[in-house]
């Protein structure tokens, strides 16, 4: 019953992880590698950093690549479903229910209510993100790069996929770079 | 062709998310608020704090939903198409190379590189969601602070679930606002 297992996998994994993608990578873990023990901790830590040498949300691209190498394409198919489609289905349950009813005074209490903190949960994910910018790049390269990120998207209005797509290439090239040097010095 | 604009506003958060589904929220909403109009902010933030009150990845439930507000379940597929096919195809395809370059500088560099910018595209978020409860429409100047304040202690300080946090802002919200 592998097409099975697959959809508990990551149904649960899913299911019971709160705050996106993410923060579930230790519940997919569980499932994948201490539960059905598809992978080991390495090969586990090997598809990871896969995932994040690519673009788009981890999660799913996680649950594809294991359904896949368990189940083939239908695994696949079957690990993207349970991972995205009942959350999916829960998310326009509620929020159509939540729209039928905003002409209700309590309703729209509700709607207000929820804003700010949406606000905070999003200020904190903003200031977590810079944390991190100063442990890798240190504050002086963290502080510049904010700053110029807040010039090209406020002041000059710079679609941020173009920001990001420069960043990525700058990326790249100064990492080329910095392996040549690598290269270069030997034994580092 | 409405189907075409969905898979376009969640193609590109989807190939230049780097970092996880929370990193493409900025640019979710970028394309769904400020180039296509199809929510308001408040809709937009209303639609992020009960996503966040729900299990699963983020990004896959704001494809969902807003796939399905605009176009129906087709609109919900295509949508959840555009987000998630384009990495896992990549992923599938370019094993081998992907193999031998995941450790490497490059791609350190370019997560290194990206985050900044993504910490200013939701600060500037952060802002308007802020700046829209104070207005009139929203909660009003000493409702925000007060829900703002109370939130970020219990998130961050007591370490409260965000689902039971989003609770109780409902309630707060259903009695006093």
């Amino acid at each position: 019953m592998k097409q099975k297992d697959i959809f508990i996998a990551f149904f649960r994994s899913g299911m019971l992880g709160f705050g996106g993608g993410p923060s579930a990578i230790p519940l997919v873990h569980r499932e994948v590698v201490l539960t059905f023990k598809w992978m080991n901790d390495e090969e586990f830590s090997d598809v990871l950093a896969l995932a994040n040498a690519l673009p788009g949300p981890i999660n799913t691209k996680m649950a594809g690549y294991i359904g896949w190498r368990v189940g083939g394409f239908w695994g696949m198919m079957n690990a993207l479903f349970a991972t995205a489609i009942p959350t999916v289905v829960l998310m326009i349950l509620f929020l159509t229910l939540l729209a039928a009813h905003k002409d209700k005074p309590w309703v729209a209490g509700m709607s207000k209510a929820v804003l700010p903190v949406a606000g905070v949960m999003l200020g904190v994910l903003a200031w977590d993100f810079v944390v991190k910018s100063k442990k890798s790049l240190g504050w002086l390269w963290a502080i510049l790069l904010v700053l110029v990120s807040v010039l090209a998207l406020e002041f000059l209005n710079i679609h941020p996929g173009i920001l990001i797509a420069v960043l990525l290439i700058t990326a790249f090239v100064l990492g080329s770079k910095k392996k040549e040097k690598q290269v270069k010095g030997g034994q580092s | 062709m409405i189907y075409w604009q969905i898979f376009l506003a969640f193609f590109i958060p989807g190939i230049l998310g780097y970092g996880g589904g929370p990193s493409s929220i900025p640019l979710i909403e970028n394309e769904v608020v400020d180039r296509y109009g199809w929510l308001t902010v408040h809709e937009f933030s209303e639609m992020l704090a009960l996503g966040n009150a729900l299990p699963g990845p983020i990004a896959t439930k704001m494809a969902g939903y807003i796939g399905f507000q605009q176009a129906g379940v087709l609109g919900a597929a295509v949508a959840l198409f555009a987000t998630v096919a384009p990495s896992m195809i990549m992923m599938i395809t370019l094993l081998s190379i992907l193999l031998k370059y995941k450790h490497s500088p490059q791609v350190r560099k370019m997560t290194q590189l990206v985050r900044p910018a993504i910490a200013v595209l939701l600060g500037i978020m952060t802002v308007s969601f802020f700046v829209n409860s104070i207005s009139v429409e929203g909660a009003g100047y000493i409702h925000t602070i007060i829900i703002g304040v109370a939130s970020l202690f219990l998130l961050e300080k007591w370490k409260i679930h965000p689902a039971y946090v989003i609770a109780g802002a409902l309630v707060y919200g259903a009695i006093f606002l």
